[in-house]
């Protein structure tokens, strides 16, 4: 039987439940011995010149080794690699250390190195710096109308206007909705979050004569590798990512801080080591989401929808980074799971005066999903009907696949109206109704509320698609090694990769070992993001995999003295036979060990380049509200996502779990929140509203598969989606739960007072 | 000063400076890396480990506090290499993904257990309350704590 589709139990747990994984901090490399540490003074100040800074106190204090200022940084050493170059310069190219000026609260402005991190810390306490303060633009609407100016040389806060590069619709001369009965128009607001990785950034590096070793923990090894020689020119290095306590999309670029570590390891001829602290995670390295949308959708009374305009106005915080991209996804999947005849987009992204936004689990999607979800909703509530029945009526068909949308973008397989239906028979939907009916004609104090999404986003980043590296290397011994330019920090990849290869090799997945995350070792790769590995980085194994197993059947043909078209591999077994004669086998030691006495190496290794996929589902939400206090809990969550064929099913539904859990805590009690003068109000585990176990019910999951064409797995990424279809099903049902008081909208997260509030106000 | 802490069985007998956090102690001066360090605000539960057979959040005590103490973390939870019966039920119910918040929540989880033999889903979420996970959404963790207590 295959292994494929099993519940394999992970390779990586053993370790990490005995001795514990070894993250970036956990590094005992003997080159590291002696390594100095780093500790960062950041501004306090969201938009302030910095005026002068005064090393003098701090450059005596115990163990210090030096101190760099913006101006001690040599004109060579460059500023941040753009993650995206579509940006004005001065937006994008950010320097290592504040220069001149501070743009947001917790921008690092100097660092302080010293023998130990507590001597750093209390070191960086003595650097005073003088800041004259500017005038600030930290909400995002107030931003974009350019009351105050954050970067004079570009002259707007403006970082990009989509349409006009083409990569957004516009809004049309005709009127999208002129021909519709009923048109309804919401601002919706998808708040900041924290992606709040349980381990934050750490690093340490040295220097071994002109070549950098440097070690972080990280979601994409290999594209660190390719932002260094940005900052370094020509640089040498090797980057070794160890195991990395959750990403998220935290850790896909080189940050400053991170960046700037070579430096200070060249200057002070000392290996040198930084790990931040959550604070630090918090308020420096930057948040997800941070949208204003106006949705506004038209159809005709029965439910049809016509006309979908959506226009967002993206936070892409101080400096432009990946966030300020993000926009752009909000528009590819602007349509959702709907068959629309019309759509408008608009997106643009704004500088604030706020840490710079970069993905967060979804990115850029799960606001489109947001917003058409919520349009649905209130469009449902206009017209007097169902908000599942006008889902129904408007989802995209079974038999339409492969679909392309008015605005052009292209939807592999689905089948959304089957997801909806299992979701709906998993809730017990028609059970759900009668109890809120009962409940409403009680007059209860706790309230029912039933939340439906149904979604669809694109996984493998912007079409049409991208590609992965892979190597599989047959050992003298005959087992397996496979080298991965993808890279698990979380995701499994041990496990799931050793599943593919040993499905096409017929090896035990403990003879499989997968190597990742070091560029000396791996010659080449992308990373981990955007829910791709497994359909690329997978893909490409499998490829890999097939490709030695021939080689191998080339030599096991001498062995068995037969032509190597007649030989054959039992993929049950690992036996290379003569087709129809199984009892004269050789295995792969037998193989690999005359492969090896006759000078040939077993091994294949390749990019596989795929399309991108479009995994969907449709999810269930039922919520309690107190209708005296606000107080909303959540009593059940069905989802029911399909991500293609199902590799491991542990491991996928550790993901939907995962996703789920995130989505919920954006709608219910995570927001990052700055005051009006840019201080971070939510800078640490104690004032932000991660969630806990105690906000949480256990989830019900419902399984479909339904295979993308697009690669060799069928597989489609599954990391994201939970976090893609829960948010608005909460939102959905906190708002059904309080549709009889006349309330159509509340914006998230849905804190007691601001639940109190709309009921207050209904 | 001096300290000396009976750790996973083993005497350590170390100058600590006062200041110094257990867990620091444990990570830095030991080299027992397997607790980690999550938040700094004693929330996230990532460090926590058993002092005298009471789960506690190593970040919360200094290691002079643990002196004459018996501490155990997870480096010492299993026995003559058998696991512990909640690390095999983390391992059986695919509980851990990046594994950060793991030892700690492996630890206060075993605590849990010893305090409330059966405890409800209910229970075993609001006992899990400090200790702060990303991944897994807490379904397979609180799956794993219902299979021990079983």
């Amino acid at each position: 039987m295959s292994i494929m589709g099993t519940r394999v139990l992970r390779k990586e747990d053993p370790k990490f439940l005995t001795e514990g994984a070894t993250y970036t901090a956990d590094v005992r490399d003997p080159r590291l011995e002696g390594a100095a540490h780093v500790h960062f003074v950041r501004s306090t100040f969201a938009h302030a010149k910095i005026t002068s800074i005064d090393i003098s106190d701090a450059a005596s204090m115990p163990g210090v080794l030096g101190i760099c200022t913006a101006d001690d940084i040599p004109e060579d050493v460059g500023t941040v690699p753009a993650a995206v170059p579509l940006f004005p310069p001065s937006m994008m190219n950010r320097p290592l250390l504040a220069t001149g000026t501070a743009r947001f609260v917790g921008e690092p402005v100097v660092a302080v190195v010293a023998e130990t991190p507590t001597q750093a810390a209390d070191a960086a306490d003595m650097v005073f710096v003088d800041y004259e303060p500017l005038p600030v633009a930290i909400d995002i609407e107030d931003a974009n109308a350019d009351n105050n100016i954050i970067f004079d040389d570009v002259g707007t806060n403006t970082a990009v206007d989509f349409a006009m590069m083409g990569m957004a619709t516009g809004i049309g001369e005709e009127d999208i909705f002129a021909d519709c009965d009923v048109v309804v128009k919401q601002r919706i607001i998808n708040h900041k979050t924290a992606p709040a990785p349980l381990e934050g950034r750490s690093v340490a590096c040295v220097w071994e004569g002109e070549k950098l070793i440097i070690w972080l923990s990280s979601q994409a090894p290999h594209g660190f590798k390719g932002a260094l020689p940005g900052v370094y020119e020509g640089i040498d290095c090797q980057v070794i990512c160890p195991d990395v306590g959750g990403g998220f999309g935290q850790k896909i670029g080189g940050t400053p801080e991170e960046l700037i570590m070579p430096h200070l390891s060249r200057v002070y001829n000392r290996p040198m080591r930084w790990t931040e602290t959550r604070t630090e995670n918090f308020i420096g390295i930057g948040h997800g989401r941070a949208q204003v949308q106006y949705a506004t959708i038209g159809g005709s009374s029965d439910g049809e929808i016509q006309s979908y305009r959506l226009e967002v106005i993206g936070d892409s915080g101080a400096y432009c980074g990946l966030g300020a991209f993000l926009p752009f996804f909000t528009h590819i999947m602007a349509a959702g799971v709907y068959k629309i005849p019309k759509i408008e987009t608009a997106a643009k992204s704004v500088v604030t005066n706020t840490a710079p936004v970069l993905a967060y689990r979804g990115a850029g999607r799960p606001e489109a999903t947001a917003a058409i979800e919520r349009a649905i909703d209130i469009f449902a509530a206009e017209c007097g009907l169902s908000a599942v029945e006008v889902r129904r009526k408007n989802l995209i068909p079974a038999d339409a696949f492969p679909y392309t949308t008015p605005h052009g973008t292209e939807y592999d397989s689905g089948a959304y109206e089957t997801s909806l239906d299992k979701a709906l028979e998993a809730a017990d939907y028609q059970a759900l109704l009668a109890e809120q009916a009962a409940r409403r004609e009680r007059g209860d104090r706790i309230q029912l509320g039933i939340g439906v999404s149904v979604y669809v986003e694109i996984t493998g980043g912007p079409a049409p698609g991208g590609a992965e590296f892979a190597r599989v290397h047959i050992t003298p011994e005959g087992k397996a090694q496979i080298f991965s330019g993808a890279f698990s920090h979380g995701q499994s990849h041990a496990t799931t990769f050793a599943m593919v290869a040993a499905d096409q090799l017929g090896m035990s997945i403990d003879d499989i070992e997968v190597v990742q995350g070091d560029t000396d070792k791996v010659p080449e790769g992308t990373g981990t993001f955007a829910s791709r590995s497994l359909q690329f980085g997978g893909s490409a194994v499998y490829d890999s995999s097939r490709e030695v197993a021939n080689q191998a059947r080339e030599i096991a043909a001498k062995l068995l003295e037969a032509d190597a078209e007649d030989v054959v591999l039992d993929t049950s077994t690992g036996a290379f036979h003569v087709q129809g004669t199984p009892a004269v086998s050789k295995s792969w030691a037998d193989v690999a060990a005359a492969a090896a006495n006759d000078g040939v190496t077993l091994q294949h290794e390749g990019s596989h380049n795929a399309n991108c996929s479009y995994p969907f589902g449709a999810h269930v939400v039922v919520a309690e509200v107190d209708t005296e206090t606000g107080e909303v809990t959540v009593p059940k969550i069905v989802t029911c996502d399909d991500s293609g064929t199902i590799l491991n099913p542990n491991i996928i539904e550790g993901q939907r779990h995962g996703g789920i859990a995130q989505g919920i805590a954006q709608a219910l009690t995570e927001e990052f929140v700055y005051d009006e003068d840019g201080n971070p109000v939510t800078s640490n585990f104690a004032d932000y509203g991660f969630i806990s176990a105690a906000e949480l019910p256990s989830f019900t999951l419902v399984p479909l598969e339904t295979p993308t064409p697009n690669n060799p797995l069928g597989a489609k990424g599954i990391g994201e989606s939970g976090a893609i279809g829960s948010t608005p099903a909460l939102q959905s049902a906190v708002v059904n739960a309080l549709s009889h008081l006349g309330i159509r909208h509340i914006d998230i997260p849905l804190s007691p007072e601001r639940v109190w509030s709309a009921i207050s106000d209904s | 000063m001096e300290i000396s802490v009976k750790i996973n069985g083993e005497e350590h007998r170390q100058e600590v400076e006062p200041r110094t956090l257990l867990v620091h102690f444990l990570r830095d001066q030991i080299g027992l890396t397997g607790t980690n360090i999550g938040c700094d605000t004693s929330s996230c539960g990532a460090c926590t480990v058993h002092v005298n057979g009471e789960s506690v959040k190593s970040c919360t005590m200094f290691a002079v506090q643990a002196d004459g103490e018996e501490v155990l973390t997870i480096e010492g939870l299993a026995s003559n290499g058998e696991l512990h019966p909640m690390q095999e039920a983390f391992r059986q119910c695919h509980a851990l993904q990046c594994g950060y918040c793991t030892p700690g929540m492996v630890m206060a989880s075993v605590s849990l257990i010893q305090e409330n033999p059966n405890p409800t889903e209910a229970e075993v979420r609001e006992g899990l309350e400090g200790n702060l996970c990303r991944c897994t959404g807490y379904h397979n963790i609180v799956k794993a704590v219902m299979e021990v207590a079983k």
